[in-house]
């Protein structure tokens, strides 16, 4: 029983419902609960958490009593490990090269590195796409949305 | 009472006509159907793109904008999945069964047509319940105490998350979790920060576009990225002439039609039955009453109409408890909710009677916004069709950079973009473990609400949890939550043979172009 037990879903699914319902309730006792009557900040929090406590609980029980599925792989069957990390990069690096370099180099960033992430794509086509979305977008929120975001900037 | 209901009606037509509105109205319905049309791209995702756009405006333009959007993206879903039998959007998941096949058989352009017709028909009959309907619960609502409120919340998002797809046990842990978000941020009472981790920019709270795009935008395009096969569009060559049923095809599709509105507009009664169920009842229910059950599936146009009106019909009901109890029903009604809130408008019993204007001008907006549905589409299929062969290599980057712009624009705040990145990061693992993370959204932005309210019906009682019981409407919801969660563990024991025909519901769950749930 134990040994199929760590390859299902619900296991996981469950546990992270209960590990985040029990953190969420010890935090709670930290702000103050006060009485039912007069609530304090902390009292709603605390009765969430017990109450996601329990249905973690729950979920994680309905993967002790359920038989293996076929499908119980946690990540989907194709790993597209270079897709999700350029798909997380892509927005990333809009915040870091748009602080310090302006909206223009955010946004040919952002939209370069994600477009990488699908498996067909070239340098020089996902640059031509950023290119393609750079400049209107720029023009676009910059001079028609009047967005306070310098399209330019050298702030370090 | 049908008087008042007509000078109402009367007024919001004159708030829609005003040139401004109805600018926006159009310019919603126009984009919304663009980008519902795009593979991959379901209402929730574009309505959530589409948000920071709508905060310079108005909030009667805003909010004409975003419904018009909302309906214009469930239209361009339809093209879709007849077109390309894609369902971008689950309630489409049924139109795909009859819709692609006539599609190949050529009858695509008929199937649009009877879709236009279907969905304005189950529209119009949604938005004239919500005439009737809404003023009267809102003298009913108008007598509720913090208690009744709160049960009846309570009950929203029960329904709200068990009837929806996937584990009900787990769409209530997803609601749950909305709750808690909701809680980030000061204390409204107190104004002691609460789960903020000492981030001074996180004492203002999680915020809805942030949570939207990460959740519908972000964990989407990382299910999606490289799952989406090449686009098949050897069937698409649609042409406005193309559009117009024969007449037999029209003949069969009325009473579909009629049936689909009015099984449409129960299940918009039932709190927590959206559009989806709406959908696979009605063409269930179509399959039954056939003469010829047999052919359903080969490219039936009953088969379409039904679905499309109930859907919309459905739709238009659902604005009902929305609008004029602040209880949303889905993460699409939600969302309209949330942008009221950044307007400044407070939801609940007290909207139509403060802002008029926007409770009748939506109304009205309806009407008008279907109508440029139908006068859109007709000229525009042939641009519609050519949309649908944008390759998903070059939509998703570009969506990214509107989300990034998009969160940026709302506090322009960069530390916004980087909750965006994270929720998203979450909500993808969340999708991994089976999670729908819709009911997120329910609770976000029904969290705060709930949690001032409970805590005055405490305080009313002097500290009496049985208040809830003690009172008899609030009894009453309290029992249909019991009711509700005994029927689901009920029917979950049982393991149905009959749960709606043999339509396979969960095969949404394996189709990786099903963007988002009801």
């Amino acid at each position: 029983m134990f040994d199929t037990l760590f390859r299902k879903r619900d296991f996981y699914a469950g546990g992270l419902m209960t590990l985040l319902g029990a953190g969420v309730t010890l935090n709670s006792t930290t702000y103050n609960t006060g009485t039912l009557m007069h609530m304090g900040p902390g009292m709603f929090p605390f009765i969430l958490g017990i109450v996601l406590t329990f249905i973690g609980v729950m979920i994680f029980g309905t993967a002790l009593v359920t038989p293996l599925g076929d499908d119980e792989e946690i990540l989907p069957k194709n790993k597209e490990w270079l897709g999700w990390f350029c798909i997380l990069a892509g927005p990333v690096c809009f915040i870091i090269l748009g602080h310090y370099f302006g909206m223009a180099a955010g946004t040919f960033s952002c939209v370069f590195v994600s477009a990488l992430g699908d498996r067909t794509a070239t340098l020089k086509g996902s640059a031509l796409l950023a290119l393609c979305i750079t400049i209107p977008g720029c023009l676009l929120f910059s001079y028609v949305l009047q967005l306070p975001f310098p399209l330019f900037r050298w702030g370090f | 009472m049908i008087g008042q209901a007509f000078t109402d009606l009367w007024y919001g037509f004159g708030v829609a006509f005003e040139p401004h509105n109805l600018m926006w109205c159009f310019v919603g319905v126009l984009v919304g159907n663009m980008v519902g049309v795009l593979p991959g791209m379901g209402p929730l995702a574009t309505i959530s793109i589409l948000l920071p756009l709508t905060f310079g405006i108005k909030p009667v333009g805003a909010i004409l904008m975003l419904a018009g959007v909302f309906y214009g993206a469930q239209y361009g879903g339809a093209i879709c999945s007849i077109l390309l039998n894609l369902p971008c959007h689950p309630p489409h998941a049924v139109t795909c069964l009859d819709g692609f096949p006539l599609t190949k058989q050529g009858r695509g352009g008929a199937a649009l047509g009877i879709t236009v017709i279907s969905s304005f028909v189950g529209a119009s009959w949604g938005i004239t319940e919500m005439i009737f309907l809404s003023p009267i619960l809102v003298t009913v609502a108008l007598k509720f105490g913090p208690a009744e409120i709160c049960s009846l919340m309570l009950l929203g998002l029960l329904a709200g998350s068990t009837l929806a797809r996937g584990s009900p046990l787990k769409g209530v842990a997803m609601t749950v979790c909305g709750l808690l978000l909701g809680i980030v941020g000061s204390d409204i009472e107190t104004g002691t920060p609460r789960f903020t981790f000492g981030i001074p920019n996180l004492f203002d709270g999680v915020e809805i576009v942030a949570l939207a795009l990460g959740l519908f935008g972000i964990a989407e395009f990382m299910k999606s990225v490289n799952q989406l096969s090449e686009v098949d569009t050897k069937y698409t060559n649609v042409k406005f002439k193309d559009l117009r049923p024969t007449r037999d095809e029209l003949r069969r599709s009325w009473p579909a039609m009629i049936r689909g509105t009015l099984i449409g507009s129960l299940c918009a009664l039932i709190p927590g039955t959206g559009p989806t169920i709406a959908s696979f009842i009605s063409y269930a229910t179509e399959k039954k009453i056939s003469k010829t059950p047999e052919k359903f599936g080969t490219g039936m146009i009953e088969g379409v109409a039904c679905p499309e009106a109930s859907t919309h019909s459905s739709v238009q009901g659902d604005f009902i408890p929305t609008m004029s109890l602040g209880i949303p029903g889905d993460a699409v009604m939600a969302l309209i909710l949330g942008a009221l809130m950044i307007q400044g408008i407070v939801p609940g019993p007290q909207l139509i009677s403060e802002h008029p204007d926007i409770f009748w001008g939506l109304v009205a907006s309806f009407w008008i916004g279907n109508i440029m549905l139908v006068v859109l589409n007709v000229p525009m299929i042939g641009i519609w069709v050519k949309l649908l062969t944008i390759p998903y290599k070059y939509l998703y980057p570009s969506a990214l950079f509107f989300v990034c712009i998009g969160v940026y624009s709302t506090n322009n705040d960069m530390f916004q973009v980087g909750e965006t990145v994270v929720i998203g990061l979450v909500g993808y693992l969340l999708l991994l473990l089976d999670f729908h993370p819709a009911p997120i959204l329910l609770g976000f932005v029904l969290g705060p609400r709930f949690e001032e309210n409970f805590r005055r019906a405490m305080l009313i009682s002097r500290g009496d949890a049985l208040v809830f019981i003690k009172h008899p409407i609030s009894a009453v919801f309290v029992g249909l939550c019991v009711v509700l969660i005994v029927g689901q563990i009920y029917v979950r024991l049982r393991k149905p043979k009959a749960l709606v025909d043999a339509i396979p519901l969960t095969s949404l769950d394996h189709n990786p172009r099903t963007a988002e749930e009801a």
